[in-house]
C-alpha cells in the first residue's frame, strides 16, 4: 500500500500503469498540462500526440478493438473534450472499453463560463457507459481502478474521467491500488443452466436452426467456441457487421453478413430458420430490417451480456445472459452431433445462386475490384480497418475475415472518419500487421489529418481511398429513394447540382488531390486509374516501410446490392435495380 | 396494457445521479410522470420513487436501463406488489369567512388538514394515497383553487 504523498496528476499515471495501460493518445491544453507534465517522465509509457482530439478517441478505439485490451485518450478542457464526444459515442454504440481522460477547469471556476469550460461530465452521460467528475485528488486512485473495470467488464465501453487542473495538483497520501467495490454495478458473472439446457434441447429439435453472431463474439473471444458449436451440431452462421471475423467466413456453414446489405442466403435463411439462435447481437434496425417480418416462423433464442438487449426490439423464447464463451461451451456439450443435411445442402445451393458478386469481366476499375485484390494480395491476411459508406459495405462483401479482430469498424454509430485514425491504432497495437484502412473520398476527408501521425512513429499503415467523387451511399439513396435528387452528395467539381456549381477551378480534375495530400504529410501517394495498375500498387504499397496512400478512381455509379430498402422486410433483399 | 408503474431505487447519494436517471428516461423517449427524491437511513443512498407509464414491455426496458446505471444499486417496479404509497397535496382555496366552516368540514372528511387561514383564503394539507388525493381536488373545484403543489407518489415495499 503506498501512502507516500503525490499529486493528482501522479495518481493518473499510477492509475494507468496499475490497469496496465502503456500507450496513450492525446492532445494537450491549458486544463490538462499537469498530468502532460507527469508524462514526460513517465519512460513506460508512449504519449501519441495527434492532432484533433477525435483522431485520440478513434485510435484508442481501434488499439481496443484489435487487442482486446482498453484504449486511453487524454484530451484538455472544453473543446478538446467536445471533440472526443463523436469517438466516445462511437466506442459506446459498438461496446468498444476505452477510458478517457480530459482536463477541466479549476473547481473554483466550473459553473463560471470560464475559458475552455464545458460541461463535459453532463456532454457525455448519454455517450458512455459512466463517467466521473473528480472533486478530490485522495479519490483517483479509487476512480481509476473503478473506470477500467467499467470499461472493460460486462458489456465494456468509454468512460470518462473529468479531472479539475487543481485537483491534478493536489496532493494526496491515497492508497495507490484501492479495492473496486461497487454496489450499483455487478456486471453478469456466469449464466443460468436451465435456460442453456432450454437452448440445447432447442437446437437438439431443430430441423433448421441458424446462428446470427455479433460483436459480442468477438467482444467476448467466443470465436473458437462458437466455431465448435457449430460445427458440431451443423448450425449455419450468419454474422453481423460487428460480428465479421468471429467465425470463418471461408467455413463451408457461413453464410456470410446479414441484413440490409447482407448476403441474399443470409437473408433468406433467417425467413426460413425455425430456430435463430442470437449470439451478442442485438437485433439492430440495419440487421432486421421490418421488426415484425424478422424471422417470422423461429423460435428465437438471445445470448447476451447485457440484460438490457434481450426482448429490447425482438420478444425472444429462449434469453440466455452470460458470457457468449460460457454459454457456448456448455451448449457444446449438451447439444447433438447432426448432420442436418438438407438444411445445409439447401443453403450451400443457395449460396451457389446467390453468390456475393460484382462484374469481374469489365474494363472498368470497379470498387469491389479493388477490395477482392486487397483481399487477393494479402492472402487475407490484413487487418482491415475501414470507414463508413458503400466501401464499408463492400468490405463487408468482398474480403472474406477468418479471425476475429481482423475487421475494425464503426457499425452502431456508422461514424465517416473512424477508419484510419482507427487503423493508426490499430497499427500501434501491431506495428509488424498489414493493416489496410479501406476508406472513400467523403469519409478519408474527416480525419485526414491523423496521417501524419501514422507517418511520424514509422507505421506502415496503408491507405486505400475508393475515390467515386461522391458521397456514394447518400447518392445511392438518392438514385433509390429520392428521385435522383443529388443535392449535397456530389464532392467532385463536374455534375453538380445548379445551386452547388463551382466557378472552373485551375486544377479541378482531382480536388483535393489525394496523392498530393499524403505526400504533404510525408507519406507516399499513388492514383490508380485503371483496373491492370491495382495489383501492382498494392504489392508494392504492402512491402513498403513506409504508409503508403493508394486513390482509386473507381466507376462512380456502383451500388451496394444486395439491398433491403429501408423499413422492408429481409425477404424483399433486392439484388439490383433492374 | 398501459398503466401506472410505481417505481422506486435506491441510489449511490453522488452528485449527478439524479440528472443520469432522468437523463436516461428522458432520452430513451419514456415519460417520467412523478419524481420524489430524498435521504434515506443510510448516508451514501437516496431513494428514488417515480410513476412512469407504459405497458409491460416499456416497463421492463425502462428496469433494465436504470439497472445499467453504475450508481443504481436496485430497482423495483411496486405496481403488481403489496406496498405503501403515500402522496402529499397543499393546496390554497379562496375562502371568505361564510365559506370557511363549509371547507373546513369538507377538509375533515377528507382527512385533510387546514394548515394556515389567511382573509380570503384557507391552505390545506392532505397526505394519502394518490386516488384519495385526486379525489380530494376534484372535490375542490367547484371551489377557487388559487395555488396547488403535489410532492408526487413515495412509496416502500409492505413486507408479507
Amino acid at each position: 500500500m503506498t501512502t507516500e504523498t503525490r499529486t493528482g496528476a501522479d495518481c493518473v499515471i499510477e492509475g494507468l500503469r496499475e490497469a496496465g495501460a502503456d500507450i496513450v493518445f492525446g492532445l494537450p491544453g491549458g486544463a490538462v498540462l499537469d498530468i502532460f507534465s507527469k508524462l514526460y517522465h513517465a519512460d513506460d509509457m508512449k504519449l501519441v500526440l495527434v492532432r484533433h482530439e477525435q483522431g485520440a478517441t478513434h485510435m484508442a478505439d481501434g488499439y481496443a478493438r484489435a487487442t482486446g485490451k482498453v484504449g486511453v485518450c487524454l484530451v484538455t478542457s472544453g473543446p478538446g473534450a467536445t471533440n472526443a464526444v463523436t469517438g466516445l459515442a462511437t466506442a459506446y454504440m459498438d461496446g468498444i472499453p476505452m477510458v478517457c481522460i480530459s482536463g477541466q477547469v479549476p473547481s473554483h471556476m466550473i459553473g463560471n463560463d470560464a475559458f475552455q469550460e464545458a460541461d463535459t461530465t453532463g456532454i457525455t452521460r448519454a455517450v458512455t457507459k459512466h463517467n466521473y467528475l473528480v472533486h478530490n485528488a485522495d479519490d483517483l486512485p479509487r476512480i481509476f481502478a473503478e473506470a477500467f473495470h467499467i470499461a472493460s467488464t460486462g458489456k465494456p465501453g468509454p468512460v470518462l474521467i473529468d479531472i479539475p487542473k487543481d485537483v491534478q495538483r493536489a496532493a494526496t497520501t491515497a492508497a495507490a491500488t484501492p479495492a473496486v467495490n461497487l454496489a450499483g454495478y455487478r456486471p453478469q458473472s456466469g449464466y443460468n443452466p436451465e435456460q442453456v439446457k432450454q437452448l440445447a434441447d432447442a437446437i437438439n429439435t431443430a430441423k433448421r436452426p441458424l446462428l446470427y453472431t455479433g460483436g459480442g463474439v468477438i467482444a467476448g473471444n467466443a470465436s473458437a467456441e462458437l466455431t465448435a458449436l457449430a460445427h458440431k451440431a451443423n448450425i449455419p452462421v450468419t454474422t453481423t457487421l460487428m460480428g465479421l471475423g468471429g467465425f470463418p467466413e471461408t467455413d463451408p456453414l457461413a453464410l456470410r453478413m446479414l441484413g440490409m446489405h447482407g448476403s441474399m442466403t443470409a437473408n433468406l435463411a433467417v425467413g426460413e430458420c425455425d430456430l435463430l439462435i442470437s449470439v451478442g447481437a442485438r437485433f439492430d434496425d440495419r440487421v432486421t430490417g421490418r421488426i415484425a417480418e424478422f424471422a417470422p416462423t423461429a423460435k428465437k433464442a438471445h445470448i447476451d451480456i447485457d440484460p438490457s438487449s434481450i426482448n429490447k426490439s425482438v420478444a425472444v423464447d429462449i434469453p440466455v445472459v452470460g458470457h457468449a464463451k460460457d454459454v457456448l461451451a456448455a451448449l457444446t456439450d449438451l447439444v447433438d452431433t447432426r448432420e442436418r443435411g438438407e438444411w445445409v445442402e439447401h443453403l450451400s445451393e443457395q449460396k451457389a445462386r446467390f453468390p456475393l458478386a460484382y462484374d469481374e469481366k469489365t474494363e472498368e476499375l470497379l470498387p469491389q475490384y479493388v477490395i477482392d485484390m486487397v483481399y487477393k494480395v494479402s492472402n487475407g491476411e490484413a487487418l482491415i480497418v475501414t470507414d463508413v459508406g458503400q466501401h464499408q459495405m463492400w468490405a463487408a462483401h468482398f474480403f472474406k475475415y477468418t479471425a476475429p479482430r481482423t475487421f475494425l469498424s464503426s457499425g452502431g454509430l456508422g461514424t465517416m472518419g473512424y477508419g484510419l485514425p482507427a487503423g493508426i491504432g490499430a497499427q500501434a497495437a501491431f506495428p509488424d500487421k498489414n493493416v489496410v484502412v479501406l476508406s472513400g473520398d467523403g469519409s478519408i476527408q474527416m480525419c485526414f489529418q491523423e496521417l501524419v501521425v501514422a507517418v511520424e512513429h514509422g507505421w506502415n499503415v496503408n491507405t486505400v481511398i475508393l475515390n467515386n467523387g461522391h458521397l456514394g451511399m447518400v447518392r445511392q439513396w438518392q438514385e433509390m429513394f429520392y428521385g435522383k435528387e443529388y443535392a449535397g452528395s456530389v464532392l467532385k467539381q463536374e455534375d453538380r447540382p445548379a445551386n452547388e456549381k463551382m466557378p472552373p477551378q485551375a486544377n479541378d480534375e482531382f480536388l483535393p488531390d489525394f496523392v498530393k495530400l499524403a505526400e504533404a504529410y510525408g507519406a507516399i501517394g499513388v492514383r490508380v486509374t485503371c483496373k491492370e495498375d491495382v495489383v501492382p500498387a498494392l504489392e508494392k504499397a504492402f512491402s513498403t516501410k513506409a504508409p503508403v496512400v493508394i486513390e482509386c478512381i473507381v466507376k462512380e455509379e456502383e451500388n451496394v446490392y444486395p439491398m433491403v430498402p429501408p423499413g422492408a422486410s429481409l425477404d424483399e433483399t433486392i439484388l439490383s435495380m433492374v | 396494457m398501459t398503466k401506472r408503474h410505481i417505481i422506486t431505487l435506491l441510489v449511490e447519494n453522488h452528485p449527478g445521479v439524479l440528472a443520469r436517471v432522468v437523463g436516461l428516461i428522458s432520452g430513451r423517449g419514456y415519460n417520467i410522470e412523478t419524481l420524489n427524491v430524498g435521504p434515506t437511513h443510510h448516508p451514501e443512498r437516496s431513494r428514488m420513487t417515480m410513476t412512469v407509464p407504459g405497458d409491460d414491455h416499456v416497463l421492463e426496458q425502462v428496469i433494465k436501463q436504470l439497472y445499467k446505471l453504475v450508481d443504481v444499486i436496485e430497482v423495483s417496479d411496486l405496481t403488481d406488489e403489496r406496498h405503501l404509497n403515500r402522496e402529499l397535496v397543499l393546496v390554497e382555496v379562496a375562502a371568505t369567512e361564510e365559506k370557511r366552516a363549509e371547507l373546513v368540514q369538507l377538509a375533515g372528511m377528507c382527512d385533510a388538514v387546514v394548515i394556515s387561514v389567511q382573509d380570503e383564503s384557507l391552505t390545506m394539507e392532505l397526505a394519502d394515497t394518490r386516488n384519495r388525493v385526486a379525489d380530494f381536488i376534484d372535490l375542490l373545484k367547484p371551489y377557487t383553487i388559487l395555488d396547488l403543489s403535489r410532492s408526487g407518489v413515495i412509496a416502500v415495499s409492505r413486507p408479507e
